[in-house]
């Protein structure tokens, strides 16, 4: 059937990655995390799975996840730098 | 993606997310934040009616979209209309789909409001939620009714000199079966309020506040901070209103006994720069007052 509304589908990806113009990047201390799960909750855009891991390809480096930590085990690097 | 820990500090909420990574949103926003545990409450047998505003944006652009949910993108003033529509539809076909509009405060304070408040009167079977970010953000923060006394915005640059609109007073009249304010930096205090109205049929309202750090000028980090400070300094009101009765939220009655300073909210956002004594003292009256009447009204005294 020819549609006759524009229709978008859900993809990955729709707005593109984000590791093209993030400027800080949150690294986790696996050493002081104590899986409160506090960063996951408080991520706009969910990237932060159950393993806290981040997808850096779609973290848009705001440090919320960061600034809510409670055992401060996020740091914001800036890219390009050891973190 | 399961959710373990997240799933432990919201109990009822599935790990599914029904965003997909990531939307176009500024970094920090909370709408998003806000839109995304929204969906995780009300689940996959949801539609969404998006009036233009950041959330029209956010998609993504045709042919792709990052929502995972079917998303009506409509005209300005119509998220109401069109969910009535719609609602209406449903019940025709027996299905108990959730409708659900998300709108700016821009698109319901101002523009929406009499599609509103036709759907409340009604007795529409659907949820409207106004993400408040107090301000026409999409167009570039233009002031809205919504805009707080003293804010700059880019058409009140020396500050807005009236006061916000009080829209929930105005829902208040419709005396609809559930009504509720929230704010982003608490997204278990919004699953259960989503959860809950859904769980009632007619015409339910959520008024989240919702802080967004370009329009507010505030650093990206700082946003779930913004949020808990609006709430703890009584600057925004938590509550549910089941009909005419009134329940204060924990976070709320916690800022009544025992207020964060007003000082602190104002200081930390850029469009509350400059602040002259008297207008701080004409925020802190109306904020008195709003917290003095929501208070006897739980107590039943008014
Ligand atoms: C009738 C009409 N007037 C103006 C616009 C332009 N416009 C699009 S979004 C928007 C701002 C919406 O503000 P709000 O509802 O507060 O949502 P926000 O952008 O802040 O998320 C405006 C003015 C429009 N799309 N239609
Ligand atoms: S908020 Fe901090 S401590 Fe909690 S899970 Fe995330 S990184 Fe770990
Ligand atoms: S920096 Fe922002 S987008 Fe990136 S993981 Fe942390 S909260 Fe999520
Ligand atoms: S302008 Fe504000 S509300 Fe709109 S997307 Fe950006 S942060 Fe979110
Ligand atoms: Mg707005």
């Amino acid at each position: 059937m020819r549609e006759r509304l524009a229709i978008s589908r859900p993809v990955e990806g729709a707005c593109g990655e984000t590791g093209t113009w993030r400027v800080f990047k949150p690294v986790v201390d696996r050493e002081k995390c104590n899986s409160c799960g506090m960063c996951a909750m408080y991520c706009p855009d969910g990237v932060i799975d159950s393993e806290y891991e981040i997808d850096l390809i779609f973290c848009k480096g705001c440090g919320i996840c960061a600034n809510e930590c409670p055992k401060k085990a996020i740091a914001m690097v800036r890219e390009g730098e050891e973190s | 993606m399961k959710n373990i820990r997240v799933l432990t500090l919201m109990p009822t909420v599935p790990d599914t997310e029904y965003i997909h990574k990531c939307t176009s949103a500024c970094a920090g926003c909370s709408s998003d934040l806000i839109l995304r545990h929204v969906l995780k409450a009300a689940g996959p047998d949801t539609v969404l009616v998006v009036p233009a505003c950041c959330t029209s944006v956010l998609q993504g652009v045709y042919p792709n979209t990052s929502f995972g949910i079917p998303v009506y993108n409509v005209a300005f003033a119509s998220a109401a209309a069109v969910a009535s529509g719609m609602a209406a539809a449903f019940e025709e076909l027996g299905k108990n789909t959730n409708v659900i509009a998300y709108a700016g405060d821009g698109g319901t304070v101002d523009i929406g409001i009499q599609a509103l408040s036709g759907a409340l009167e009604r007795g529409t079977n659907f949820l409207y939620i106004c993400y408040d970010n107090e301000a026409y953000g999409n167009t570039g923060m233009q002031r809205s009714g919504s805009t707080p006394l003293g804010a700059r915005t880019t058409t009140t640059p020396g500050g807005k000199p009236h006061q916000k609109k009080d829209l929930d007073r105005i829902i208040a009249a419709h005396h609809l079966p559930y009504m509720a304010t929230s704010c982003s930096a608490y997204p278990q205090d919004i699953v259960r309020k989503v959860e809950k109205a859904l769980s009632i049929k007619g015409p339910k309202f959520l008024h989240i506040l919702a802080p967004c750090p370009p329009g507010w000028r505030y650093d990206t980090a700082k946003t779930i901070e913004v949020g808990k400070l609006a709430v703890r300094s009584g600057m925004w009101a938590m509550y549910e209103r089941e009909y005419d009765t009134l329940t204060l939220s924990g976070q709320t009655k916690a800022a009544m006994m025992k207020p964060a300073p007003l000082e602190e909210y104002l200081k930390i956002q850029g469009r509350f720069s400059g602040l002259k004594p008297d207008t701080i003292a004409e925020i802190r009256q109306s904020m008195e007052r709003n917290l003095r009447l929501l208070k006897k009204e739980a107590e039943g005294t008014c």
